[in-house]
């Protein structure tokens, strides 16, 4: 085993966080949401899994949704990184928000900022959103709470207002 | 007191929950969310054995490395924290040895707090945890429970002389006789494999004392912070209005979060030996390893029926793996009782038999998870009732409405000793029946299944006992609530401020709760702030278990509510000198018998509460007010209903698909639809996720190998069917609103149904299977596809 002492080293990093430039000294192996979360205070990207699987953790890198917990924060360095906070500051899941809401289609609430983030991803994306498709979009986060079916139906019906 | 309106109002409309709009915003605030200043971080470094003796533990290095705060034993803690034992009345002669914050000599299962490293952050706390030393001896384990009976088997405990926790054996009516005189017998064994609820937000608490007033204030996702509290003040030696235990935002429950962890004990210990705050969060193995798991039976069952086709008896052998210990305080062997007592409930029987021998294990305690039991229940009746209507040749249907319980036949206490009363098994199927459009459908599959697919059908009726009442735990002298209560007060500028002893885990119920008073007060439920979850704010009660918020909280809010109009009223009489019973409240307003605005809530209270003098002499409105109820009849409040699946099976590669699902549930009067229907649905997936998917899996050492999410599977958007619900409401008969427990009837019957559904397909092929989860490699074995398992 290699002596503990060596995993605290630190990097410095320079990461756009919901659009302000943040600047921080980093331990290296910190992943990139126990930075935003236990660092930064933006605690509405949840630690679920830590493998990668359940997709509560998720967040916009570059503009992609990616897992917090599989990316260490120093290789955000130079990146633009949006949260659930960011991205419902600047209103860009309002539609899913109100979806959300209106369908009930959240009960604990742990997997619904990631829920969110990826809904959006899709629908910006382009394709139709039928519910197969929509199924498949989100099959990457997991709900203990709703059996998906009002996710599914919350997330047409923000597309159907998008298209409006 | 007087019934809420049968009318449309704020009772039984489908309103979105408030407080969902701060979790959409990514403003939750969950355990892992809160921090304390000066806090340490916890890690537990858990047993790797199933098994094992300890002999040292050498801690000095982890002690010296950088960032270690301290690493504790058990030897430590003991000095402000006692062990406990589960005991109860309801289970004489429950054989479960003292459970120990952290491992005492000794470890009986994987994953079993051994020592508690604390240190600036969990990183460095697990950089030092692989630096403690422990000496194990490794002992053989018992992982297998079925040769766990043998007088040679390995002994879970050794100081014990068998591996036998528990042992039920109930009779009543004439079984032998039932069986001697059937025209048709059908048996079946099921084996149910161990699984777990899985909320997504692991365990999490932060203990934090405070060493100038000796308080110590937990904050913990947790289902029931009042009896946590009342835990903590004996382990811990404190008063009970010493120890704050709050909750905030929960991230899932259904049942794991309701117990005594040792891991979560060992926490408040350290942070009082210590006098610092103290973090802990599992981490997902954490969670899968060391919260409670479940259902892990194999049950033998018979079922006679007489040349009528009328069933006439069950006869149930019961084997129950309950993991090391039996979970405090309420018992593992709740889930054996549950499983059994409601086998048959749906029906007209005459005698019933049932033996379970529960064993304990050198692996994870198992506990209440939601729906506690009935799942495996309803999986034994419901395929014993489709092999008798298949040999019978009688539709499936068919052959349960016959032998339904029917409104005519309730009240009774039937043989299994379930208070059975206010069921609707026939309406319920009616409704089914029209909603899957029951002809039309089977042609459908027919069609589809002589086009090569392969299709199958399955229904499951099913009965719930919900919302436990003071006797379930009361005369087994367990010190579990059952009693809820609601506070309520008018604040000065008319808006409502409560408090309940019900939890929200996300179910909803503090919507629910809102708009029963918002009725019963006669105001806008957005005119209402409820809090709940806090001990130092609500008052003492069950919190979440067992379905019970709206059956037992609602009516403590509802009596709370008419209380404190009342008091409005006479108040407000006084003022306008008129009879408190020519006036009522509506929109938030004092309003006269034509419905006109005498006053509003505003100014009635702010002449209370500012301008007093205004009242007459001897009038001292009373504008705080709080509520109990407990119920007082029926032990439990039965619930029932019908599920149906349409389930795809791919012959190839064994893979089961469930195209479809609908249920129809009898949940009494729902108090929110919109709320209601989604527990329904989200109680189906984890009863799909069970029949399909999901398995806490042991080797033969006991060694845990389903300890990620990527081994143990749970259903996602892709793998979920849309499921249709639908409602009859009959009215509970013993409480003013008539709610029932609305929560776990999903769970309750869906996995039984995906299994009658998978049958169904595989009788075509002339093959069947008896457990559960129906993975593919079942499935192809059940097919010939695959060689039969060789015995090991």
């Amino acid at each position: 085993m290699a002596d503990p002492g060596e995993d605290e080293s630190f990097r410095d990093i320079t990461v756009r966080v919901n659009g302000e430039s943040v600047r921080a000294r980093i331990p290296v192996r910190l992943s990139l949401v126990d930075w935003l979360r236990d660092h930064l205070g933006l605690t509405g990207s949840h630690v679920g899994c830590e493998h990668g699987v359940c997709g509560a953790c998720t967040v916009v890198v570059d503009g992609t949704c990616l897992r917090g917990c599989l990316m260490l924060a120093v290789q955000a360095d130079g990146a633009s990184v949006e949260t659930i906070e960011g991205a419902t500051q600047s209103g860009r899941l309002r539609a899913l928000q109100e979806a959300f809401y209106a369908r009930a289609a959240l009960q604990c609430g742990f997997c619904t900022p990631g829920m969110l983030l990826t809904a959006a991803e899709f629908l910006e994306g382009g394709e139709a959103p039928d519910r197969d498709a929509i199924r498949e979009a989100l099959s990457g986060n997991y709900c203990r709470c709703t059996g998906y079916e009002a996710i599914v139906d919350a997330v047409a019906a923000a597309a159907h207002s998008r298209e409006r | 007191m007087t019934a809420p309106d049968p009318r449309p109002g704020e009772i039984g409309r489908p309103r979105p929950r408030a407080e969902s709009r701060r979790l959409l915003a990514g403003r939750g605030r969950y355990a892992s969310d809160e921090n304390r200043p000066g806090q340490l971080h916890a890690c537990f470094l858990r047993s790797p054995h199933a098994h094992a003796a300890i002999h040292r533990i050498d801690r000095e290095a982890a002690l010296a490395h950088p960032g270690v705060a301290a690493v504790l034993l058990w030897e430590d803690l003991a000095s402000v924290c006692k062990p406990w034992r589960t005991v109860s009345g309801a289970f004489p002669g429950l054989a479960s040895p003292t459970q120990y914050p952290l491992a005492s000599g000794r470890v009986a299962w994987q994953g079993e707090p051994v020592a508690l490293v604390l240190a600036h952050s969990r990183a460095v706390a697990e950089d030092a945890a692989e630096l403690v030393a422990v000496d194990y001896e490794p002992l053989p384990a018992q992982a297998d429970y079925r040769s766990a009976l043998e007088p040679d088997a390995v002994l879970a405990h050794p100081a014990m002389k068998d591996n036998i926790a528990w042992t039920m054996d109930v009779a009543a009516g004439d079984v032998d006789a039932a069986f001697a005189s059937a025209a048709l017998v059908v048996e079946d064994e099921i084996v149910f494999t161990r699984h777990t609820g899985v909320p997504l937000e692991p365990r999490t608490v932060l203990a934090a004392p405070d060493a100038a007033s000796g308080e110590l204030t937990v904050r913990i996702s947790h289902q029931m912070p009042h009896q946590l509290q009342l835990h903590l003040a004996e382990f811990l030696d404190m008063p009970m209005s010493a120890v704050k235990v709050s909750t905030g935002d929960v991230g899932g429950g259904f049942g794991i979060k309701m117990h005594v962890y040792p891991d979560e004990i060992a926490i408040c210990a350290a942070a009082r030996l210590l006098g610092r705050p103290v973090k802990f969060v599992a981490d997902r193995i954490e969670s899968m390893i060391a919260d409670v798991h479940a259902r892990e039976h194999v049950v033998r069952a018979r079922m006679a029926v007489d040349g009528e086709g009328m069933i006439t008896a069950f006869d149930i052998r019961d084997l129950h793996g309950l993991g090391a210990y039996s979970v405090y305080p309420r018992s593992s062997t709740m889930e054996t009782v549950m499983a059994l007592r409601p086998i048959g409930a749906a029906y007209r029987y005459g005698a019933w038999r049932a033996h379970a021998d529960v064993i304990l294990q050198n692996k994870a305690v198992t506990g209440q998870y939601r729906s506690v039991g009935h799942p495996i229940a309803t999986t034994v009746t419901e395929r014993l009732v489709d092999r008798a209507a298949r040999a019978l040749g009688r539709d499936p249907l068919a052959f349960r409405r016959a032998n339904y319980m029917r409104p005519q036949d309730m009240p009774v206490t039937n043989p299994a000793g379930l208070r059975l009363l206010d069921l609707s098994h026939e309406a319920c199927l009616d409704r089914l029946v029209e909603l899957i459009d029951y002809d039309a459908l089977k042609a459908e599959i027919e069609a589809e299944n002589a086009n090569g697919r392969l299709l199958g059908l399955g229904f499951a009726a099913f009965v719930e006992m919900t919302a436990s009442g003071t006797e379930a735990y009361g005369r087994a002298g367990v010190k579990v609530a059952a009693v809820d209560t609601v506070t309520l007060m008018l604040e000065p500028d008319g808006s409502l401020k409560a408090a309940a002893s019900v939890c929200e885990i996300g179910q909803g119920i503090s919507q629910g709760l809102r708009q029963i008073i918002a009725e019963g007060v006669g105001l806008s439920p957005d005119r209402i702030s409820l809090s709940l979850g806090d001990t130092a704010t609500s008052p003492h009660g069950g919190g979440a278990w067992a379905s019970r918020g709206a059956a037992i909280g609602g009516e403590a809010a509802w009596g709370a509510a008419r209380r404190l109009r009342e008091e409005i009223l006479a108040a407000a009489a006084a003022l306008l000198q008129c009879a408190p019973d020519t006036l009522d409240i509506a929109d938030g307003a004092i309003v006269d018998a034509a419905g006109r605005e005498r006053m509003g809530l505003r100014e009635l209270a702010e002449t209370v509460y500012f301008r007093g003098y205004e009242l007459p002499q001897g009038v001292q409105p009373q504008l705080s007010v709080a509520h109990s109820w407990r119920r007082e009849r029926d032990a439990a409040v039965p619930t029932n209903g019908i599920q149906a699946s349409l389930v795809e099976i791919d012959a190839e590669t064994g893979l089961v698909r469930c195209l479809k699902h609908w249920v129809v549930e009898d949940c009494g009067r729902i108090v929110n639809p919109l709320l209601v229907d989604e527990q329904i649905r989200g109680g189906v997936a984890q009863g799909i996720g069970a029949a399909l998917f999901e398995a806490c899996r042991y080797d033969g050492e006991g060694q845990f190998v389903t300890g990620t999410l990527a081994d143990y599977l749970l259903p996602m958007a892709g793998e979920m069917p849309d499921v249709v619900v639908a409602h009859v409401e009959t009215p509970y008969s013993g409480s003013v609103i008539g709610a029932k427990g609305a929560g776990e009837a999903g769970t309750c019957g869906a996995g039984a149904a995906v299994l009658n559904a998978i049958n169904d397909a595989l009788a075509r092929r002339g093959a069947s299977i008896s457990e559960t989860p129906a993975t593919p490699e079942l499935v192809l074995r059940a097919l010939g596809r695959l060689a039969p398992e060789a015995e090991p």
